[in-house]
């Protein structure tokens, strides 16, 4: 059974196109990548599959279950960590955890084990009681990825898991991906801009653009196909040299005002 | 793992508790300014009131329902627009990404928000206790908390209708200004609403709160403009059709 698959599937904001039919499967067990320019419809499709948003035309099954008709069966089978943060930051991580855990229903006895298990997985065991808005950048992205791994999901999307951290914890972070995907064998998909970090750790890319797959294979066969020594050739390649500009929505305005660096509590 | 109902009520109602005690100042923030109304409007206006064809009332007696009323109504409204709160800091998405059902979501957040702003309208009332204030009897107290319930699951049922379909926090002040300081002002919290004009009137007894107030006066001082049976069934009315919008709404939320 595939992880992902979608069948034309399309979004269309006000007359503006942002997926354009894209049909195509993530297979169970892969680290499958989805690399973009700005606005070329990523985070999109993302929400699509995470049930956030409801397609104009087309369809897509996550785990088998049908994003349309099967809404909780698939919320409950995938994880996301969203490139905006989404945590409560009047609660500390533990109770960040909790939550989350009890909206999924969670029993009290799985709950405490498992908080404990993904804490300790992210490395933020003493900062459980912290009052998130203490957190760093770093330590904010790490309680989200434990969080979203919680309900032991089956698919975890991860949308510009690194973007913004340090070498350390970008490192760290990459660990992890690749620790959940072969020791637990999670399905992972991820988005990003850095080219390396795709190279690195996915077993295939898409490459979309305009809201369509312009490429879809491993970055080796990438590589040989277009004749470019590196993922990031290949990809300005196929997606050219232009800057596209998104609109920038509030949160986003926000998250550029808050200050990158933090106190030293790592 | 499938979730239920119960647990997602408590779960949302727990993190607006734990909110609600954290955030000290914001608390203390708003009971000042019921705190004040009644300090200044009830010992001022203390001389030369009289309700036309009403025994002597006393004008604190009278602002006190009025006042508990106001707390309710902005407590709720700002419980229920706390719904944009979560979406401008990108906490809506992981209530939006869960399993559960958008109206177990709702609900939890008007238990949460009926809490908190019952906390704050009893510390108001305790307060206007010490200011002289008297209460008829210990039935009225329930009858009063009951109304105060009415009012506060109508209008946090409003505010997250409302919230449902804007998109950022700027319009929030906006709502403020064009709704809610009108609601409060004619609702018959600071004089009554035979007072008004003939034009001023309708607007009056078409507004909830009008007979949210009046019932809490009925309740806390036995005296009413209007009939408290009245009063109950419109709030009910009021209430259920605030649920229902605001459910409807959220429902379709996507962001």
């Amino acid at each position: 059974m595939l992880a992902i698959e979608t069948k034309n599937l399309t979004k269309e904001f006000n007359g503006l196109i942002a997926v354009n039919n894209i049909s195509f499967g993530v297979k169970e067990g892969e680290i499958f990548g989805l690399l973009g320019p700005n606005g070329a419809g990523k985070t999109t499709t993302i929400k699509m599959l995470a049930t956030l948003l409801k397609p104009t035309k087309g369809e897509a099954k996550v785990c088998g279950f049908d994003i349309l008709r099967e809404r909780n069966e698939v919320r409950n089978s995938i994880g996301i960590v969203f490139q905006e943060p989404a945590l409560d930051n009047r609660l500390t991580g533990y109770e960040n955890l909790d939550f989350h855990a009890r909206l999924y229903g969670l029993d009290s006895k799985t709950r405490k084990k498992r908080i404990q298990e993904v804490l300790t997985l992210v490395e933020l065991e003493d900062k459980a009681n912290v009052i998130v808005r203490n957190y760093s950048g770093g330590m904010q992205r790490r309680l989200e990825i434990a969080r979203g791994l919680m309900h032991y999901p089956k698919v975890l999307f991860l949308d510009e898991p690194t973007l913004g951290l340090d070498p350390q914890t970008r490192h760290r972070i990459w660990d992890y991906i690749l620790q959940l995907n072969q020791k637990e064998k999670i399905t992972i998909i991820l988005t990003t801009h850095y080219m390396e970090e795709a190279d690195y750790l996915c077993q295939r890319v898409g490459i979309i653009d305009f809201g369509k797959i312009v490429a879809l294979d491993t970055p080796q066969n990438l590589k040989n196909i277009f004749k470019k020594p590196t993922l990031e050739d290949v990809f300005l390649h196929l997606t050219g040299r232009k800057i596209r500009e998104t609109e920038v929505n509030s949160s986003e305005k926000l998250r550029r005002l808050r200050p990158a660096h933090h106190p030293p509590i790592r | 793992m499938k979730s239920n109902n119960l647990q997602t009520i408590y779960v949302m109602w727990l993190r607006e508790m734990k909110r609600f005690f954290r955030a000290k100042a914001r608390v203390i923030g708003t009971l000042a300014m019921p705190f004040f109304f009644l300090i200044s409007f009830g010992f001022g206006m203390r001389q030369g009131f009289s309700l036309p064809g009403m025994p002597q009332i006393n004008y604190l007696d009278f602002l006190v329902p009025g006042i508990i009323g106001m707390t309710m109504l902005f407590n709720s409204i700002f419980a229920g627009i706390s719904v944009l709160w979560d979406r401008e800091f990108g906490f809506l998405k992981e209530i939006l990404v869960a399993p559960v059902k958008r109206f177990a979501i709702v609900l939890g957040r008007i238990a949460g928000g009926i809490t908190t702003a019952l906390i704050q309208a009893i510390l108001i009332l305790i307060l206007s206790l010490f200011l002289g204030f008297k209460i008829l009897n210990p039935l009225g107290l329930i009858l009063a908390i009951l109304f105060m319930i009415l009012i506060g699951i109508g209008f946090i049922g409003f505010g997250i209708a409302v919230a449902s379909i804007l998109e950022n926090t700027e319009s929030f002040s906006l709502i403020m200004q064009l709704f809610v300081f009108p609601t409060f002002l004619l609702s018959g919290a600071f004089f009554p609403v035979s007072n008004l004009p003939k034009w001023l009137k309708p607007v009056s007894l078409i507004n909830p709160l009008t007979y949210g107030v009046d019932g809490l006066r009925a309740s806390l001082i036995g005296f009413s403009q209007f009939s408290p049976f009245l009063d109950f069934s419109i709030l009910l009315i009021f209430g259920s059709l605030m649920v229902a919008l605001g459910s409807w709404l959220f429902n379709k939320t996507e962001i």
